[in-house]
């Protein structure tokens, strides 16, 4: 018998007023949330952004090998499994953002010479892939007790050729767009752990601020999730 | 931009620290920033009254707080490092504010000096036995750590033998050492388990709530089937009734008990006693 706690939340970021148009899909897409889902990892959560959705599985602190032991902290792994076909040269690099940012929240001083290893599958990718990424890693690290020093979100959004900055982009709001960024967050300050940027832009800032106001939707939700979790128990 | 500024206060005013006696009880989540009892008075509304100062410069009362499992301290505050519930225990008797916790739900265990747990003898290389106790690094027994173990007369452990013994050494920078005695040099019920059994593993959370005093699980699991039990912080259970089936029963009611109401469980066990 498993724990399952499934969390819906229909989360809208209206950023109506500003200086900079704004164009009406700015909104993020439903968001969902199920932790405890596997039995073998000691966490585990799923996913879902509209429909992306994306399976991760925590294994840690547990056993390291000799030659990737790291004297004074843990050793993050970070490991991408597309849906189909073997892992390539874009899931290294996405795990390499991944752990990154993983590894600039989790307080791996606490287990010297363990290893930790995050586990991503991609069930369903419909845009914002590396946002659903860093969101699901974020909930199965929390799910598996990991120690960490604030919680990450990530926030995807796409530029249109006319300047229009949409939130969450979906896979043909991405194929259309002039620029997506994909930023990661962390919940004390809304400071920026990392950022993945692609085409032509030239105001960041612009679209830093409305990932910033988006997280707050993000954390709001993660905090709705957990707090159902432990009413539970 | 006056607009972003604007949201991004917003947001941060959510994060503010809040005193740890208010959220007691309340889910936590990492990242969070906890106020000890007496820094609130100095924090205040607004942080910006106006103190006279007293000529009578008294060195502040502090008060001594244990920063338990999933918090840690950051600077003069709590930083919550875990997800859960916090809770607090007063102090028995003398000085201190008592201690500050995250009951959080986990899985994986993590050494910690003076727990019992049950570990599985994997390896014997010369005088030290290696054994798993499900954390990062097996840790060793020594021969020697056993009730009446001299140089001439070796305890009998075999590899894949269940032990039960509690941690002298852990901590994150050396292995785990266990031994099989007390500090008087009493077995005290450690050192191997016996033959037949069945070993399970379950949360840690459920480990503590079946060990916390007055457990209604185990004085009804006891008015079952008479059992030998023996319960290891690092989430394994070894159960013994005296068929297998009883046995197996048992396993499965312990391991379902962590998701049934208590009315439930009374439910199963009234069927289970009638049969």
């Amino acid at each position: 018998m498993e724990e399952e706690t499934h969390t819906d939340a229909k989360i809208r970021a209206e950023n109506g007023t500003g200086s900079s148009p704004r164009g009406p899909g700015c909104s993020l897409r439903h968001f969902a949330c199920e932790q405890n889902l596997l039995s073998r990892p000691d966490g585990s959560a799923s996913f879902l952004q509209g429909d992306t959705s994306v399976l991760a599985g925590v294994y840690g602190p547990a056993e390291v090998k000799v030659s990737k032991e790291i004297f004074n902290k843990a050793t993050l792994e970070v490991i991408l499994r597309p849906k189909i076909g073997l892992p390539g040269v874009a899931e290294k690099s996405r795990e390499r953002l991944i752990r990154n940012t993983c590894e600039a929240v989790v307080l791996g001083t606490l287990h010297p010479r363990t290893s930790i290893t995050v586990v991503l599958q991609v069930v369903s990718d419909a845009g914002s892939l590396l946002a659903c990424c860093l969101n699901a890693a974020c909930m199965a690290l929390v799910d598996a007790g990991v120690p960490m020093r604030a919680l990450f979100c990530g926030v995807a959004c796409a530029l249109d050729s006319d300047g229009t900055l949409v939130l969450d982009p979906t896979s043909k709001q991405e194929k259309e767009a002039r620029a997506v960024l994909t930023f990661a967050l962390d919940s004390v300050e809304r400071k920026l752990l990392m950022s993945s940027t692609k085409g032509l832009y030239s105001d960041t800032e612009q679209c830093l601020a409305a990932a910033q106001a988006a997280s707050q939707h993000v954390f709001r939700f993660y905090r709705e999730s957990l707090q159902r979790r432990y009413s539970k128990s | 931009m006056a607009e972003p500024a604007s949201v991004a206060a917003e947001s941060l005013a959510g994060s503010r620290a809040r005193a740890a006696r208010t959220v007691l009880g309340q889910v936590v989540l990492p990242g969070e920033e906890l106020l000890l009892p007496e820094q609130e008075d100095a924090e205040g509304p607004g942080g910006a009254v106006e103190r006279p100062l007293s000529l009578n410069a008294r060195a502040c009362s502090r008060v001594r707080v244990v920063c338990g499992p999933g918090l840690r301290r950051c600077g003069d505050r709590l930083l919550v490092t875990k997800c859960g519930r916090l809770r607090h225990k007063e102090p028995g008797s003398g000085s201190g504010g008592g201690v500050y916790w995250v009951d959080s739900q986990q899985k994986r265990y993590v050494p910690v000096k003076g727990d019992h747990v049950i570990g599985i003898v994997t390896a014997k290389s010369g005088d030290i036995f290696k054994v798993d106790v499900g954390g990062s690094e097996p840790a060793s027994l020594s021969y020697l750590s056993f009730e009446g173990a001299t140089k001439r007369n070796r305890p009998n452990v075999q590899v894949g033998d269940l032990i039960y013994g509690q941690f002298v050494v852990a901590n994150k920078d050396m292995e785990p050492e266990m031994v099989c005695i007390d500090s008087c040099g009493r077995a005290n019920g450690m050192g191997v388990i016996g033959q037949d059994g069945l070993l399970f593993k379950v949360t840690l959370g459920l480990i503590r709530k079946l060990l916390a005093p007055d457990c209604e699980i185990i004085q009804e699991v006891g008015k079952l089937y008479p059992l030998e039990i023996v319960f290891g912080m690092n989430g394994r259970i070894w159960v013994k009734a005296k068929t297998i089936q009883q046995t197996l029963i048992l396993a499965n009611i312990l391991e379902a008990c962590e998701h049934m109401t208590s009315d439930q469980r009374k439910q199963i066990f009234s069927r289970l006693a009638e049969s």
